[in-house]
């Protein structure tokens, strides 16, 4: 299997020229990095080249990594029916910078690129109907990011004297709580709460 | 004569509808009876799922995937753990490969029986439903006897699945297998050869194959259309490679071949299901591996080891090795695959749930452009849907 795969991975950057960027396969999967301007073009190939012939789109994901300069990463699933193999294709890309949209090539991008774009904020070019999605009407940010709280900004609740849903900010009772399970042995960090701010002062007063 | 402009309707069908399989919103736009375009409105059940998932360590992601799609449970909780295996380069037991192979196709009777009995409820037949639902009790009873649960069962884990099998249920399960043909052609007997039926749903939402391709579809929704594709054969996973069943496909691609296509695949899902319980091996049902299945409830009470283990699965969780994966399988409704990348923490740093029904509903728009809106409604009855998977 993963000698067909190694094979296949070779061939496409090959063909592909400069397209492919990098490739790699990984517990049995062939990954392929490209760049934003050249994902039109390589998805393109490996749809209609009949050493491929990925034909169906599966999926269209994204991942965020904040710490990264270009914090996201969108994953192009695909499965070619005649090979009986899968591919995946990744770009990066950052709030600022709009993906070039595969709905021309693939009619089932439609909606997974509007996900991305609802969950994430990845903008993606000449799309026929970025909307949101999945989340509510009127609704602000990116609930998929991880600077997103878990718990959202605002709650909904009937009121009874409106008459009508009322959004108000989110009131926990309990405060949340994060475990990180970390061993207190290997690098967990135990902060009091209040004790950055000490710190903040000692550096201040140094200044 | 005075020349009047007639202007397009626009109609809100649902999110309360009961042809609206859950909280179905559709805009559409009618020219008279005729639908001019449709816009589908979802998102009325997002949850959050994934969100939830990268906050809870691996074995709390499991319950999350019964509820994604509430009728077919089990098949969402195998993607998962096919998915932490292949990470954490876990091998399942024989005997655990046979029962989830048993409980998956278990789920796909449970989900095609609501499917076709809904579906023909949506077309103005009522009795299948009712005969259909006694069969699911049965089936559900067999989930409450291995899990204890009706529906929302989280029985297959990452490492096997979490309780072996109560004594006496394989030999109820081969009894189930010897009468549930004959509901199945009382059922049939209801639909395939119903004039009402076959008006309603031949040529009606016809997809050829290329279209069924470029809109990503997959199970019984690309079979129909005559694609000869089922992971199980293709791709097998767990002890499918073993088993013999056929694949059935439709000829048109109509409304009228997935039904066919669902009802024969009840027939292969017997075919299986006797297969499994013939074969059954012996031995353990989950992983050996301490690190990853929680000991045994009597054990912990001798061994200070297992109390140890006990106490740091059901808190810390197991730690999984960087890496990423899709991992897709043949669920009832067809691929559901989870992208799953895990950081080496004891939680998923993202889980990308990729429903079936998310791509089988974007084509909505494309299928029902020029049909009646009662046909609308025969097709999205036949693209099996179900809100729980396609909100997340």
């Amino acid at each position: 299997m993963d000698e067909a795969l190694n094979h296949l991975g070779g061939y496409i950057a090959d063909k592909a020229g400069e397209a492919v960027a990098s490739w790699e396969v990984a517990l049995g999967e062939l990954m392929v990095v490209t760049s934003r301007d050249k994902l039109p073009v390589l998805l393109k190939l490996l749809r209609d080249d009949s050493n491929s012939l990925f034909k169906v789109l599966v999926d269209v994901t994204a991942a965020d990594y904040p710490e990264r300069e270009e914090r996201f990463e969108i994953v192009y699933n695909l499965l070619s029916l005649s090979h009986n193999q899968r591919i995946r294709v990744k770009v990066s890309a950052d709030e600022s910078t709009p993906v070039p949209s595969v709905v021309p090539l693939f009619n089932a991008a439609g909606w997974f690129e509007r996900e991305v774009w609802d969950m994430f904020g990845v903008f993606f070019t000449e799309h026929p109907d970025l909307r949101r999605m999945l989340t509510d009407y009127g609704f602000e940010g990116h609930p998929q990011r991880k600077d997103f709280p878990l718990t959202g900004y605002v709650e909904v609740r009937y009121n009874e004297e409106q008459k009508r849903v009322v959004y108000e900010p989110v009131t926990l009772t309990q405060d949340f709580r994060s475990f990180d399970f970390m061993s207190p042995w290997e690098g967990a960090e135990y902060i009091l709460p209040g004790d950055e701010k000490a710190k903040e002062d000692a550096a201040g007063k140094t200044d | 004569m005075v020349e009047t402009e007639i202007k397009n309707l626009t109609m809100n069908f649902g999110p309360q509808h009961p042809a609206a399989h859950g909280v179905l919103r559709l805009v559409v736009e009618m020219d008279g009876e005729i639908v001019e375009r449709c816009d589908p409105h979802i998102g009325l059940l997002h949850r959050g799922t994934e969100k939830l998932i990268e906050y809870k360590t691996y074995l709390q992601a499991v319950p999350y995937f019964d509820r994604l799609d509430y009728v077919s449970p089990m098949c969402q909780e195998h993607t998962f753990a096919l998915a932490v295996e292949k990470l954490a380069d876990i091998t399942v037991p024989l005997r655990g490969q046979y029962i989830r192979v048993l409980f998956s196709e278990i789920t796909r009777i449970l989900n095609h029986i609501l499917n076709i009995s809904a579906f023909a409820l949506d077309v103005g037949a009522m009795t299948p439903l009712l005969w259909g639902f006694e069969e699911r009790e049965k089936l559900m009873e067999f989930y409450e006897r291995v899990s204890g649960a009706r529906l929302h069962s989280a029985y297959f884990r990452p490492g096997g699945v979490h309780r072996d099998l109560p004594a006496g249920l394989l030999e109820d399960v081969a009894k189930f297998c010897e009468t549930f043909p004959a509901i199945i052609d009382d059922i049939e007997s209801l639909l395939t050869e119903n004039r009402i039926f076959r008006q309603r749903t031949v040529d009606v939402g016809i997809v050829s194959k290329d279209e069924a391709l470029d809109w990503g579809f997959s199970g019984p929704m690309l079979r129909g259309s005559g694609v000869p594709w089922d992971l199980r054969k293709s791709q097998p996973y767990d002890v499918y490679d073993r088993m013999e069943f056929d694949i059935p496909v439709g000829k048109n691609g109509d409304c009228f071949d997935r039904y066919l296509v669902r009802v024969e695949e009840m027939r292969q899902c017997l075919r299986i299901m006797k297969q499994c319980v013939d074969e059954m091996p012996d031995g353990p049902v989950r992983t050996t591996d301490n690190k990853i299945a929680p000991p045994r409830r009597g054990e912990m009470k001798q061994s200070m080891e297992a109390l140890i283990h006990h106490f740091k699965l059901y808190t810390e969780g197991y730690h999984v090795p960087a890496g990423e994966t899709y991992t897709a399988v043949e669920a009832p409704k067809g691929e559901f695959g989870v992208y799953l990348v895990a950081d080496g923490t004891n939680t998923p740093y993202r889980c990308k749930i990729r429903a079936p029904g998310f791509a089988f509903l974007q084509a909505t728009d494309y299928l029902s452009k020029g049909h009646m809106l009662a046909d609308m409604v025969a097709i999205v009855g036949s693209m099996d849907i179900v809100f729980g998977e396609i909100d997340r």
